[in-house]
């Protein structure tokens, strides 16, 4: 089993490992790097959570091998806030509740800082095949097109989901 | 309660109905979740699975001397080695066995028949790719039909003489002479035969632990991905023989569960016995592959129903029989007394008397499982069968289906409502419901626009489902799993400083308990949300409770909550009463705060209270400020709602477009608002992926076609509409915050109103049901054998 | 998930890259986005000895403008193709450009990658046949070009040779009067092609069709050419009755295999239905490209 010695540039900083040429990059970052925060969430590449951006480009880090990244600049969630102030799709998912489980998260944030870095101010649509690449089981995605487009400026903050003025019932027993 | 949002508290205190932004989330924007797989232990080993590609055969042998060469592969374990300890069969929450591992048959495609441990995940790989095992294969039972055939190879030869048959058990529910007699005289009878396949829950995360047994303390700790920390630590217990207490079982972040994580599965069992085995903590975490050919699956109910009415539509008698495709082992997580679930509620929202539904489980050569898909025990198969069958009524008889299910709900005034098969619904108003739902979707402008697009040749469809949910899982005289009632727990202690930890019974995996438990304690004690630590899932720590799944945590531990929260403002207005100087009668609470009647400028605020617990509490008194409530509630609670589906079908290519999907739902009265809706855009998407997108199929040698994402086929944001949501509410009167719940309301509610609107689009053509998942070759088959296209 | 052992070389140009793939022949396999090899080795589907990865070699990206042609370099990826093709008003590469799985797969699959790979339900075949491009492959011996009507051999195969790397696609520059599109019937967004139809007309100044190019994927062992539907279409005035007899034709040279994404007579009227849509379209960007 031979190494190789990788050298890249993770959120600013140099690392380096040596590793199989197999080890794919999502387990360079988890399990080399430590960086948990990018997940895995299939085996065929469907599902995104992987996400990350190699080279200013949004990839599958679960789709690359290390060793194809070598000498590449790489940002993962970890990287996204600057110290405490959170990047602002960051504060967009929790204002908009974009998020449930958590898990797709790291890769859809990610996905979504590409997005926005190419195409700005998006319509919903453009955002949902923005983010066809990015699985959620929990959300429906309403609100991640919601968080995404207040990180796009283009909703306030104090938007949440429509919520219709309610009827109730009394209760025939009291409760 | 009044017809506006009254919210008892203020924003800052965050209890009921504030849309409190949820406090679980800086971590997970962060990236800084602590999911199973982000966790390191020293010396951790790694463990993967031998898979049978075979459905069905006898294993010849199991070669492990190529995998035992493998650089950095310690040890292969096999189904001997487990018999010799007794624990090759395990039980299943349903009171049924399963294999951990084989000895003499493999029972289903990519059951698990070895374990390989190694020093790395990708040595534990290759250790797996170098076992050898020789199958000869056997003949294969996909069809459970053919299963309970005279000639059927009977699955289990494991169970009892007298029990050597395919049929697991049989079960029924209602009065069947009087549903015969009301079919008999029905002036007009409808019947069909519906199929809900199996279909995969697919959370992102798949399943894992990390088993860790430390021989010096003679401690096993099981981190895992569990939906129910403390049942599993009592099955552990009691299938390992390790005592109890030395067992600790904790949880962490759960990326998705929905029932896919509550079962026990052989990789959990087989991670403690490596880990006991080799004496270091054995890490398993299964690939997305594994997950969805091995795991818990959903439905797979063939369902006969017959429904009868007089002519004017009011319905007089219900009648189903279903058979229930179990796969090789009874493994679905339902209560001893229900092993088709809850699926009797299959009278649904409708004012009838006479009802008969008798299941039939059955074994075939498949994973086991049943109700792992945020289905409420069975209750998603139920509300389909009576929602189309209701559907066809309204379309056979010509009348409105909207107006038809006008014409037979319950109505607001008759609840509690005993219904046919002896379920007590605690409160409802569904014309309400389907009111507003008609006006938000304008149904009325709808149905105008149909006939004119119908006139024209264009397929346009409305489908409406006006669901009557039951979760809550339940009163300890009728529910318990595997004999542990179903009650569940809070136990919250107030510091000095009046910062409040709370621990509970149940398990997140995404609906923000950290956020909405606070919520509640809010609610009952004034303290904010902010100075509120919510804990669970370390069963060292957490009080026992059964867990989350079927939408049961606001119900059960929401209430334990409410009640322990009430003992400590009890004991808190003692104190309040010894500091005031002030009798406790004349003392009222509002705000956070205990004030003497008619002197509001005398009070007590809970954290002074809290402070005077430790510090100057009367003599007699206990010191401190804590209590605990096991919650055993004296019924299930019934949210319900009405859905309003409009498709457009694409003639030339059959596919379905569902163009507008309008949500009423009531869950009684709502903690957090932003979370509630977050659940029901969540639940209708996991509704519409089995109308359209998902099926696990499986062809006759019993290989699996819907094996990986490339072809079990989850919704993107594409595929997914934007879901419309309103709500009404009718509080639970038994409940002591008046909430029902409302996880897997939408996901019940859905397909129903998807399937009503495609056979709407196509009735007049002769169309009466179509399975999900409505695939477009299904609807373009329809459409060319009567030769339209 | 995880693939075999392997080795893995990055060689530094494409001389280089040639030797490596003569000396190894039949262990050596090129990378180049890796977006449809390393999904194959993740499930030990694939499990070549040696990895070529095609990263450092310059040269092999790009997109240039000849005054007949516009030639891809082989490690262009699917969204450098999608971006250009819409800046240049070149809608039928854009939709099959656009349409290749999902934002991350096109922005590291390449079309020389998807080409060689060569899955039967993958998009480019059917647009290189269609407009009857040809693809230039080189070995250390030199280069030669193959038409991609004479390229996809079988599942999977093509006329690369193994020692041979396949540098440049060119597709003949869109012409006034020209207008071409490619429709795609997918089980949800990103999925393989059920059907992929990609057609391209020429309208003659009186409004018939002077030339046609149709190429479909997804419903025989390999992408081909539906030339049958191509001679419905010649000389022919543009109507949906001519359309659906092309597809027809179009049909009747498929050869489906019923499965998970429909049965086999489903998918041979898709191929019908998609040609038909595909022409329709084309025609009227043909004409609003006077």
């Amino acid at each position: 089993m031979t190494t190789q010695h990788i050298r890249v540039t993770v959120n600013g900083e140099l690392r380096e490992a040596d590793v199989e040429p197999r080890l794919l990059l999502v387990h360079l970052l988890r399990d080399v790097f430590g960086l948990t925060g990018t997940h895995i969430g299939c085996d065929t590449s469907n599902c995104g959570a992987c996400t990350v951006h190699v080279d200013g480009e949004s990839a599958k880090s679960c789709t690359m091998l290390a060793v194809q990244a070598n000498g590449t600049e790489i940002k993962t969630i970890e990287g996204m806030a600057d110290g405490a102030a959170l990047h602002p799709l960051q504060q967009a998912f929790w204002d908009q509740h974009g998020l449930q489980c958590g898990f797709c998260t790291p890769g859809m944030i990610m996905q979504a800082a590409w997005l926005l870095g190419q195409n700005p101010k998006p319509t919903d649509d453009e955002v949902r095949e923005g983010i066809s690449g990015n699985l959620c089981r929990c959300t429906g995605y309403v609100n991640i097109v919601k968080a995404i487009q207040q990180a796009a400026g283009q909703l306030s903050a104090s938007e949440s989901a429509p919520v219709v003025a309610a009827e109730t019932t009394e209760p025939a027993t009291a409760g | 309660m009044t017809t506006e949002t009254q919210l008892a508290t203020t924003p800052e205190v965050g209890g009921m109905g504030h849309s409190v932004k949820r406090k679980e989330d800086p971590r997970f924007i962060r990236g800084a979740g602590k999911y199973i797989d982000d966790l390191v232990l020293p010396g951790m080993l790694w463990m993967d699975i031998v898979r049978s590609p075979y459905a069905h055969a006898t294993i010849k042998g199991i070669d492990t001397s190529a995998a035992l060469k493998v650089p950095g592969v310690l040890a292969v374990i096999v189904g001997a080695d487990l018999e010799k300890a007794g624990l090759h069969w395990m039980p299943t929450l349903a009171g049924d066995k399963q294999m951990v591992l084989p000895t003499r048959t493999v029972m289903y495609q990519a059951q698990e028949v070895a374990a390989v441990v190694a020093t790395s995940r990708y040595a534990a790989a290759d250790g797996v790719a170098a076992v050898e095992v020789d199958y000869a294969p056997l003949p294969v039972v996909v069809d459970p039909m053919k299963a309970l055939e005279k000639d059927a190879p009977i699955l289990r030869p494991d169970r009892a003489a007298d029990k050597q048959t395919n049929r697991i058990w049989h079960w029924e529910s209602g009065d069947r002479a009087a549903a015969d007699a009301a079919l008999k005289d029905a002036e007009v009878t409808v019947s069909e035969d519906i199929y809900i396949p199996r279909i995969h829950v697919a959370s992102i995360e798949t399943c894992g632990c990390i088993a860790d047994w430390d021989a010096v303390r003679g401690q096993m700790t099981l981190h895992m991905t569990s939906q129910a920390p403390h049942a599993i630590r009592t099955v552990l217990a009691l299938v390992s023989g390790l005592p109890e207490q030395n067992i600790r079982v904790k949880t962490y972040d759960i990326g998705g569960g929905f029932g896919g994580k509550v079962p026990v599965y052989p990789g959990y069992v087989l991670a403690v016995v490596a880990s006991l085995t080799v004496g270091k903590p054995v890490k398993w975490i299964e690939d997305r592959s594994e997950n969805l050919q091995a795991d818990s699956f959903a439905r797979d109910y063939h369902i006969h129903a017959e429904l009868g009415a007089t002519k004017a539509g009011k319905i007089t008698g219900l009648k189903v029989r279903t058979i229930a495709d179990h796969g090789y082992s009874d493994a679905a997580a339902d209560p001893t007394k229900f092993p088709a679930g809850l699926f009797n509620v299959i009278t649904g929202s409708y004012d009838f008397d006479s009802a008969f539904v008798e299941v039939d489980g059955v074994y075939t050569n498949k994973p086991p499982g049943g109700v792992a898909y945020r289905c409420s025990f069975r209750v998603t198969e139920a509300v389909h069968a009576i929602e189309r069958m209701v559907d066809i009524l309204a379309h056979e008889i010509g009348k409105d289906p909207a107006q038809l299910r006008l014409d037979n709900f319950i109505q607001p005034g008759q609840f509690p409502y005993k219904s046919p098969t002896g379920w007590e619904y605690d409160s409802g108003n569904y014309p309400a419901a389907l009111k507003m739902a008609m006006e938000l979707i304008d149904y009325a402008g709808l149905r105008k626009e149909q006939l004119e697009k119908r006139a024209r040749g264009e397929l346009m469809g409305i489908g409406i489902s006006s669901f009557t949910e039951i979760v809550g899982a339940g009163p300890s005289h009728e529910f318990d799993i595997l004999g542990l009632k179903m009650f569940d727990s809070c136990e919250i202690r107030v510091h000095p400083t009046g910062k409040v930890l709370a621990r509970i019974g149940v398990q997140t995996q995404g609906q923000g308990h950290e956020t909405t438990f606070a919520q509640i304690i809010a609610e009952e004690l004034g303290f904010p949300v902010g100075d509120i630590k919510i804990e669970y899932g370390d069963t060292d720590t957490a009080p026992y409770g059964l867990g989350t799944y079927a939408s049961r945590s606001t119900p059960v531990a929401g209430a334990a909550t409410a009640i322990a929260a009430r003992k400590i403002r009890d004991k808190a207005r003692k104190l309040a009463a010894h500091l005031l100087e002030a009798n406790e009668d004349d003392l009222e609470w509002t705000n956070g705060k205990f004030s003497v009647k008619g002197s509001p400028d005398r009070f007590k605020t809970i954290q002074e209270i809290a402070f005077a617990a430790y510090t100057n509490h009367p003599q007699g008194m206990e010191a401190g400020l804590e209590a605990v409530d096991y919650y055993d509630p004296p019924n299930l609670t019934f949210p319900f709602g009405s859905y309003i589906a409009v498709v457009d079908i694409d003639k030339g290519t059959g596919q379905v477009k569902v163009r507008r999907f309008v949500a009423v739902d009531d869950c009684g009265n709502i903690i957090n608002p932003m979370i509630v809706d977050g659940q029901i855009h969540g639940g209708l998407t996991m509704g519409l992926a089995p109308s359209l997108y998902e099926e696990i199929t499986y062809d006759e040698n019993g290989n699996n076609l819907a094996g990986t994402f490339m072809d079990y086929l989850l919704p993107t944001a594409v595929e997914t509409p934007a879901w419309e949501v309103a709500k009404t509410t009718t509080p639970s009167p038994h409940h002591p915050l008046g909430a029902k719940g409302v996880g897997e309301s939408a996901t019940v509610g859905s397909p129903p109103a998807i399937a009503n609107a495609v056979v709407d689009a196509l009735w007049h053509l002769g169309v009466r049901n179509i399975d999900i998942p409505i695939s477009p070759h299904k609807v373009w088959k329809i459409l060319h054998d009567k030769g339209i296209s | 998930m995880i693939p075999a052992q392997f080795d893995y070389v990055r060689p530094a140009d494409l001389a280089a890259a040639l030797k490596i793939l003569k000396e190894r022949e039949g262990e050596a396999k090129i990378l180049s986005g890796g977006y449809s090899l390393l999904p194959l080795m993740k499930l030990r589907l694939a499990q070549p000895e040696l990895l070529v990865d095609l990263r450092d070699v310059k040269g092999l990206d790009g997109i240039r403008e000849t005054d007949d042609e516009i030639r891809i370099g082989a490690r262009t990826t699917h969204r450098r193709i999608h971006d250009d093709s819409v800046a240049n008003d070149r809608p039928l590469l854009a939709d099959v450009a656009g349409g290749i799985g999902d934002p991350q797969v096109r922005n590291w699959g390449t079309i020389g990658g998807s080409v060689a790979h060569a899955d039967p339900a993958s998009d480019w075949p059917a647009v290189l046949l269609a407009v009857k491009a040809t693809i230039v492959c080189r070995s250390s011996t030199g280069e030669r070009t193959i038409a991609a009507r004479e390229f996809f051999l079988d599942t999977f195969t093509t006329a690369i040779e193994p020692t041979e790397v396949l540098t440049e696609i060119r597709l003949p520059r869109r012409v006034r009067g020209a207008g071409g599109a490619y429709t795609k019937l997918e089980r949800k967004v990103g999925d393989f092609a059920t059907v992929g139809v990609a057609t391209i007309v020429r309208l003659a100044p009186d409004g018939t069709i002077n030339s046609s190019g149709i190429g479909i994927t997804g419903v025989a062992d390999t992408p081909f050419a539906a030339t049958d539907a191509e001679k419905v279409l010649d000389g022919q005035k543009p109507s949906d009755d001519l359309f659906r007899k092309a597809g027809e034709a179009a049909a009747a040279m498929s050869r489906p295999v019923g499965d998970v994404r429909g049965p086999a007579d489903y998918k041979r009227a898709m191929t019908a239905e998609m040609t038909l849509r595909s022409l329709r379209k084309a025609v009227e960007r043909a004409l609003a490209y006077a």
